[in-house]
């Protein structure tokens, strides 16, 4: 047995080996999609070109200004002389936020309820939803401040700030994009690789016919299947590890957790991928076919796990998928212990879910596999 | 490297002990299709049994039952006396297997190819490196240990492929049509090696649809519709249960020459090869004058007539039903063809 299963593991190396180009890219491929998701995508948009309509001409008006300014969220560029005038200055692209202040602003704040409307061009959703948690943070900001100093915060839970706000100045307090988005990454580099590299190495052996050799030899389907597991897992690992190093040091991703927890429970996390790279395997019989099919299963992944948007914003039927993908559950495992730095006591109950995925998909997989090979 | 042998008999009796592969009533059905219908084999220990039939007659089921991974519907088996039903993974550490596929990694050397084949075949690791030598001898592969498999070319992937079936030294091995797509020369040079394994002991089952590769054969069993129709030596195949004279002749006007051929009742099958002529004649029917004679009447002018050995194909073609004669030849024709 032994000697069947190190055949296995022993062949799976040389040829990655072999295929330097396709190792090369496996970890690399991490390092730049680190910094595509990183640097590039970012999805808090700064700088908005701002119109301004103006009607105070109040000091406390250009203080809120300068603000907005401060913020560098918007950029105060244009200044309207009419609603109307703004207006247009939106729908011809000019401005992509609107800031209209009223005449008795100045008066409006001290009596505390001072009223500014912002009109956000929502064509552009990263901007409109941007600027919104901007102006709204901001406004908050100043109410308080001015509320504090006339009514002892009395106004102060009804103007309170959004609970997504305060939760990710917690734990990011620069709202920067990429602490949130690179440990999400890990995950998705995980389920890509486990998936397609599993059902490549195993449509590989069938197209080139070396399967039929190794279904008349007596190796064992459990040895074949751990023979490809564990050389696809080390690969992931290196993969992740490759990643965490990448983020911590060039983006100054913060770890505050246990990494033997996070490689321990990534591992649960592949359980149930792996299995999904089987079935993709059983049901491919080139590798483009796999390589494909792979790519299909990992785009709801990407999409809907909330590794790029969060979930609570998503239509309700999305969140319900969102809730059967694996990705979703392993996104709050990697962020929990990267960036809260909390332990298992917190996390089970995503756990759970991975668990009982892993174990159906890896089961089912394998009864599927055996059906392929007689 | 080895000449190639003349086929010879082995000179055993026929007792179940000294069978190699020997199935009782085996069957596999598909759903409704039967793929194999009560086959009773018998391959005995050291022979080359050729195992022959058109795509589909069966012969991959049967050697897939044989292999141990296809597990018989009906029937019972042994091979090397083990039995396939009770022990079909024992089956599989003791018996040596090629595809015309060759199975072979092309991104691996021809050293690590047989190193891995060792490994899933469990030779001890002590015996690994002598026995992986002895098969870079046998397969004319020294000095080629370091080149990967993808670089080999025709003749030499098919041997290795073989010393890759025959690294854990197996008493019994099954060729599914091994010279598919592979150049002539290099079919021969198989052929002597093969024949050269038979020789030193080795059991070895393959299945072709060349009929001149049947001709090495000890045996041949001839499958069709899931049924063993005929077995036996080439020459007692020829001798007893063709019996059939096969006269070739080649005439100015072959088509209206086989036109006139085809109403005589004592010609079972007229083929025409190009401008040659080839009768099947029913056993113990007319002889070449009479055949002369019969197209004079008819005003056909022949240049030549003369009576032939049987080939394989026409053995194989006269156990078909008559009505699918025509389809069966065109059919093993193209095989070859395809392949060559």
């Amino acid at each position: 047995m032994g000697s069947r299963l190190h055949g296995i593991i022993a062949k799976e190396f040389l040829q990655l080996w072999r295929d330097r180009l396709a190792l090369t890219l496996m970890l690399f491929v991490p390092v730049a999609m680190l910094f595509i998701f990183g640097w590039a995508i970012n999805t808090d948009v700064k700088h908005v070109p701002t119109a301004v309509f103006e009607q105070s001409g109040s000091v406390e008006a250009r203080t809120l200004l300068e603000a907005l300014e401060n913020s560098q969220y918007f950029d105060v560029r244009h200044w309207a002389r009419s609603t109307r005038e703004l207006t247009r200055m939106i729908d011809d692209g000019t401005a992509k936020v609107g800031v209209v202040i009223p005449p008795d602003y100045a008066r409006q704040l001290v009596r505390g309820r001072a009223q500014v409307q912002v009109i956000v061009d929502a064509s552009d959703p990263m901007v409109a939803t941007s600027a919104m948690n901007a102006a709204s943070s901001l406004a908050a900001d100043r109410s308080l401040q001015l509320l504090a100093q006339t009514t002892e915060g009395v106004v102060l839970k009804k103007d309170a700030p959004p609970l997504d706000f305060r939760v990710r100045a917690w734990y990011n307090p620069d709202l920067v994009s990429a602490v949130f988005i690179v440990p999400g990454l890990i995950g998705a580099l995980l389920m890509q690789t486990t998936v397609s590299v599993m059902a490549i190495a195993i449509v590989r052996e069938r197209e080139r016919g070396t399967l039929e050799a190794l279904i008349v030899s007596p190796i064992r389907r459990w040895e074949l299947l751990l023979g490809k597991i564990i050389p696809n897992l080390l690969v992931a690992y290196g993969q992740m590890t490759m990643a965490l190093l990448v983020a911590h040091f060039v983006f100054d991703v913060p770890i505050r957790g246990s990494l033997p927890l996070l490689y321990g429970l990534s591992a649960v996390f592949m359980w149930g991928t792996l299995g999904i790279g089987i079935f993709v395997s059983a049901a491919s019989r080139t590798v483009p076919q796999a390589m494909q099919l792979s790519f299909m299963t990992f785009l709801p992944s990407i999409y809907l796990s909330g590794l790029l948007f969060p979930i609570e914003g998503m239509p309700l039927g999305a969140q319900y998928l969102a809730h059967v993908i694996p990705l979703t559950y392993y996104l709050r495992v990697v962020r929990g212990i990267v960036l809260k730095g909390i332990g298992i006591e917190y996390l089970w109950p995503n756990l759970l879910p991975l668990v009982v995925f892993g174990a159906v998909v890896f089961t089912l997989s394998i009864l599927r596999f055996r059906k392929q090979l007689d | 490297m080895v000449e190639a042998g003349i086929p010879r008999t082995p000179a055993v009796t026929v007792t179940d002990d000294q069978d190699a592969v020997v199935t009782r009533g085996l069957t596999k059905r598909f759903g409704k299709v039967v793929a194999v219908d009560h086959l009773d084999l018998h391959v005995r220990r050291g022979e080359l049994y050729g195992f022959l039939g058109p795509n589909g007659a069966g012969k991959s089921t049967t050697l897939r039952m044989l292999c141990g991974i296809l597990e018989p519907t009906d029937g019972q088996g042994r091979v090397l006396d083990i039995d396939l039903r009770r022990d079909p993974e024992r089956v599989k550490s003791v018996i040596g297997y090629m595809s015309q596929r060759f199975s072979l990694y092309d991104d691996l050397t021809v050293e690590e190819n047989l190193t891995f084949y060792a490994r899933v075949y469990m030779v001890p690791r002590a015996e690994r490196a002598p026995r992986i030598q002895r098969m870079l001898r046998l397969g004319d592969l020294g000095g080629r240990e370091r080149q990967l498999a993808g670089q080999l070319s025709g003749g030499y992937r098919q041997r290795l492929a073989l010393t890759c079936a025959l690294v854990h030294g197996p008493r019994l091995l099954f060729l599914d049509e091994p010279t598919a797509g592979v150049d002539p020369v290099s079919r021969r040079t198989f052929w002597a090696l093969v024949r050269h394994l038979a020789d030193e002991g080795t059991t070895i089952v393959v299945t072709t649809h060349y009929m001149d590769e049947a001709e090495l054969c000890d045996t041949l069993g001839f499958i069709y519709q899931g049924k063993l129709i005929a077995h036996g030596s080439p020459a007692r195949i020829k001798a007893e249960t063709f019996a059939r004279p096969v006269i070739e002749l080649a005439a100015e006007d072959p088509r209206a020459a086989s036109a006139a051929l085809a109403d005589w009742d004592a010609v079972e099958e007229v083929v025409r090869a190009g401008a040659r002529v080839r009768l099947i004649l029913a056993p113990g029917g007319p002889d070449v004058a009479a055949v002369r004679e019969f197209l004079a009447a008819r005003g056909v002018a022949l240049d030549w007539v003369g009576e032939v050995e049987p080939s394989v194909e026409d053995l194989f073609v006269s156990f078909v039903d008559r009505e699918r004669k025509s389809r069966v030849r065109e059919q093993l024709r193209a095989l070859g063809a395809a392949e060559r």
